[in-house]
């Protein structure tokens, strides 16, 4: 049921599942969610193969594919303004804008909260800083394939998961396993507690990454269910007089993103960077 | 209206097939390609403008550094050639005055020495003058007495005749002959 006008295909799928039912936001979903196929609007839509691997389910999704392209655009451009500073240290161009994100990452965020030996984390830290922001930042590009692929949880679980390796394995490395392990429980309690801080504790280093990844998750995936609902509005009331409302908040929202956008990938790389300095730290 | 859309979306949510549902599929490859691209970044990406910037960095303390030590330097000299500025004035000066004096000393021992032999030339003179005049006095006076002999002879040559010698002539003899 294919409108015959060239319409991007979030207005025509919009319209279809509007005509299927009048206040069934199912069509929402559909958009925030990850799928197999991969649309090029009128062109039709590419469904992408299935694959196993151990009995589980690794078919590369909308979103893996997205991500790969996110990322090599982030390479291209990375190695661009890398080639840059090959003919001299005096930045030019896009160099100097990755310079400025590089640099604020550096000082702003690594520096002061890992502390003395933060060096051999910038490679991480950078990475993770812009493949999250590159991530947000092509999800607000209004392209029916340009889902924002950190508002999938598995890819920021991932991410996660990462991270927590990372600040685990610091934490270890520094002081060994035993010892790191003893300092998750704060000294000088009284020996009928320490089993039950022992439990808090251990709670508390799974809470950590699972708030970065519900944080970072939640803030991208709301912004764009605002927007899709904003612009809902016009095919739920049936009307066009609410355009211009919907429309109006649309961009507001979507200015609002482009903030958050870049606090979600600062606040990622900065609550990291602060637990890898906690761990590395061991107060008590 | 828009709170019953909201409830709705989250009702669903919760239902089959949410957004909330973390497909192991998804993590394997997230992972992976954090992982690549972080290696790929890492060795094309960040050691080279690392330490581009680190190098920079370097370079400009390292030239900050120069700066001020040249300004310490230029500084320096500038002292040194002003304590020698001054020196060399005051040398100068002590020169001038110092050749002042020993042109006044000169001068005086100049004036001194030409005074003094002006006068002993004068005195040379006079004494010239004094010697020259005695001499053409003597002069005059063996002149004087030659010809006061030679007119007395002329006299005597004319008034002496033979009777007058003789007489006079026995003149003599008579007083050497009383003695």
């Amino acid at each position: 049921m294919m409108p015959d006008t060239v319409k991007a295909l979030t207005a025509a799928d919009t319209l279809k599942k509007t005509a299927e039912s009048n206040s069934d936001p199912s069509w929402i979903m559909h958009h925030v969610m990850d799928s197999n196929q991969i649309s090029f609007g009128p062109l039709g839509s590419l469904t992408l193969p299935h694959l196993q691997l151990f009995g589980f389910n690794i078919s590369i999704t909308r979103d893996i594919f997205i991500m790969w392209f996110v990322s090599a655009v982030l390479v291209i451009l990375l190695l661009i303004a890398a080639k840059g500073y090959k003919k001299s240290l005096v930045p030019k161009g896009l160099s100097n804008f990755f310079e400025v994100i590089i640099d604020f990452v550096k000082n702003e965020i690594v520096k002061p909260a890992i502390g003395k030996g933060y060096e051999p984390y910038m490679p991480y830290m950078l990475t993770l800083f812009f493949f999250i922001l590159f991530c947000n930042m092509f999800g607000l590009i209004p392209l029916p394939n340009l889902v924002v692929v950190t508002g999938n949880v598995a890819v920021t679980a991932s991410l996660a998961i990462i991270s927590f390796i990372v600040i685990q394995y610091t934490g270890m490395k520094q002081h060994g396993v035993m010892k790191y392990l003893k300092s998750l429980v704060p000294s000088g309690m009284p020996v009928m507690i320490i089993p039950i801080m022992a439990v808090i504790e251990l709670i508390g280093l799974f809470t950590k990454p699972f708030a970065l990844c519900i944080r970072l998750f939640a803030n991208m995936v709301a912004g764009h269910i605002v927007i899709f609902s904003l612009l809902g509005l016009i095919f739920i009331m049936h009307t066009i007089y609410v355009a211009p409302v919907s429309v109006g908040f649309t961009l507001f929202i979507e200015m609002l993103e482009i903030l958050v956008a870049l606090i979600q990938a600062y606040v990622f790389t900065m609550l990291t960077a602060l637990f890898i300095g906690m761990a590395k730290h061991i107060e008590h | 209206m828009i709170t019953g859309l909201f409830l709705s979306v989250f009702i669903l949510a919760a239902e089959s097939g949410s957004i909330i549902d973390v497909d192991p599929g998804v993590v394997f490859w997230t992972v992976i390609t954090f992982i690549v691209l972080l290696i790929i970044l890492k060795k094309f990406a960040w050691k080279p403008i690392l330490t581009a910037l680190d190098q920079r960095e370097n370079a400009i303390r390292e030239s900050l550094d120069k700066a001020e030590k040249a300004k310490l330097d230029a500084q320096n000299v500038l002292e040194q050639n002003q304590a020698s500025l001054a020196k060399a004035e005051e040398e100068s000066k002590k020169i001038v005055e110092q050749s002042r004096q020993y042109a006044e000393k000169l001068k005086d021992q100049i004036l001194q020495d030409s005074r003094d032999q002006a006068r002993k030339m004068i005195d040379e003179a006079s004494n010239e003058i004094e010697r020259k005049k005695d001499a053409a006095l003597d002069e005059l006076k063996t002149q004087v007495a030659e010809i006061a002999i030679k007119a007395a002879e002329k006299i005597l040559k004319e008034n002496l005749n033979e009777e007058m010698q003789k007489k006079i002539v026995n003149k003599y003899i008579g007083e050497i002959t009383k003695n």
